[in-house]
């Protein structure tokens, strides 16, 4: 049952995406693979679903991102996106 | 720099004491963790405030996110994210949320639970959608409905700055709603607003009382230009609401002048809303 269909951005995606990464990188620009806009993850706009998160460029609708969690795998497609660039500031989140 | 473990010798444990690389550290892993809600407070006819103990709480940015988790008997799970509204200073933290009435987790949130139940949730989480009042102003805060909450962690932060502080950091705050009563912490943003520092306008857009001075209707160009800082003091942008009225005002502000990279945006809301 999934009766709320958000739509919302990879603000909502940082949770899982920690899953993964050690640092948080909502604040991290993303080039897409689509049509190479920059921009911050937290900014892509989120489909979420029972299973994982896909993660589409606000500018062309290209999936950047898909993170699924299926029975046994944490699965990562990130073929739509070229460049991930993580600022190498402190973070406390 | 020395690797030390608290309570443990390292010799003991055959770790060599040598530097360590310097780089970014590694955030403390997000683990769930069990709160405790400590108080239940009515904000509008369909929004509450819970008030939540959480256990070693590493302390949140103004703008950051927890992700809720509800497990039914037969292990079905929801998972929901929900802003703080409470500000970094204080030690407990505050969630408020809104009811969907088809929703699966809001619902539980605001008919079921009390004070003293259990809740699971991990955070803080984001790195993007956040302020510090050190990053200096002037501040523009846009909200759209429950869209108020993670901006009334900045405002509340900002509140709790030294005056000094403050004077540098002028905030604007637009909020709009579709009726009066569906206000979230209005009684707090007029005692907010009496400060010299922080404007307060509102917008509703369904129904206005009869003596209403706010505006009525949804944000546009001209309301934008009556309440934004002009793009000359560079200001920053912090826009969270329903994604229509949120792409709507970063695309005016962009238009305005303002600095994408100044503007920042947090959506929600269901499909197509």
């Amino acid at each position: 049952m999934q009766v709320e269909q958000m739509r919302l951005d990879g603000n909502a995606a940082g949770g899982m995406l920690r899953e993964l990464f050690a640092r948080d990188v909502t604040a991290a620009l993303a080039t897409c693979g689509g049509c190479g806009k920059v921009g911050p993850v937290g900014a892509l706009l989120e489909y979420g679903h029972g299973m994982g998160v896909v993660l589409r460029c606000p500018s062309c609708d290209t999936v950047m991102v898909r993170l699924v969690h299926a029975p046994g795998w944490l699965r990562l497609d990130v073929s739509g996106t070229s460049v991930l660039a993580i600022p190498d500031t402190i973070s406390v989140s | 720099m020395t690797a030390a473990i608290p309570g443990e010798s390292n010799a003991t444990r055959g770790i060599p004491e040598v530097s360590q690389p310097i780089a970014a550290p590694a955030a403390p892993r997000l683990e769930w963790r069990v709160a405790t809600v400590i108080e239940v407070r009515e904000e509008t006819q369909r929004a509450r405030t819970l008030v939540l103990n959480v256990p070693e709480w590493p302390g949140h940015r103004a703008g950051q996110h927890v992700d809720v988790r509800l497990v039914a008997e037969d292990g079905y799970q929801a998972q929901r994210s929900y802003s703080i509204g409470s500000a970094p200073e204080e030690k407990t933290i505050a969630l408020t949320v809104e009811r969907l009435e088809d929703g699966e987790v809001s619902p539980y949130l605001i008919d079921v639970l009390r004070p003293g139940d259990g809740l699971e949730l991990r955070g803080p989480i984001g790195g993007y959608f956040v302020w510090d009042v050190a990053q200096r102003g002037p501040l523009l805060l846009v909200a759209g409905g429950s869209g108020i909450v993670p901006l009334m962690a900045m405002v509340r932060h900002h509140m709790l700055a030294d005056d000094k502080t403050r004077a540098r950091v002028p905030v604007r705050l637009l909020y709009s709603a579709r009726r009066w009563d569906d206000v979230i912490y209005r009684d707090e943003l007029a005692r907010v607003a009496e400060r010299p520092e922080v404007e307060v306008s509102f917008t509703l857009t369904r129904d206005a009382p009869s003596d209403w001075v706010g505006y009525r209707r949804r944000i546009d160009r001209a309301m934008l230009q009556d309440v934004c800082w002009p793009a000359a003091e560079t200001p920053r942008a912090y826009v969270c609401g329903p994604t229509p009225l949120v792409e709507s005002v970063a695309t005016l502000l962009v238009e305005a002048g303002y600095d994408p990279m100044r503007i920042r945006t947090e959506r929600f809301g269901p499909t197509g809303s």
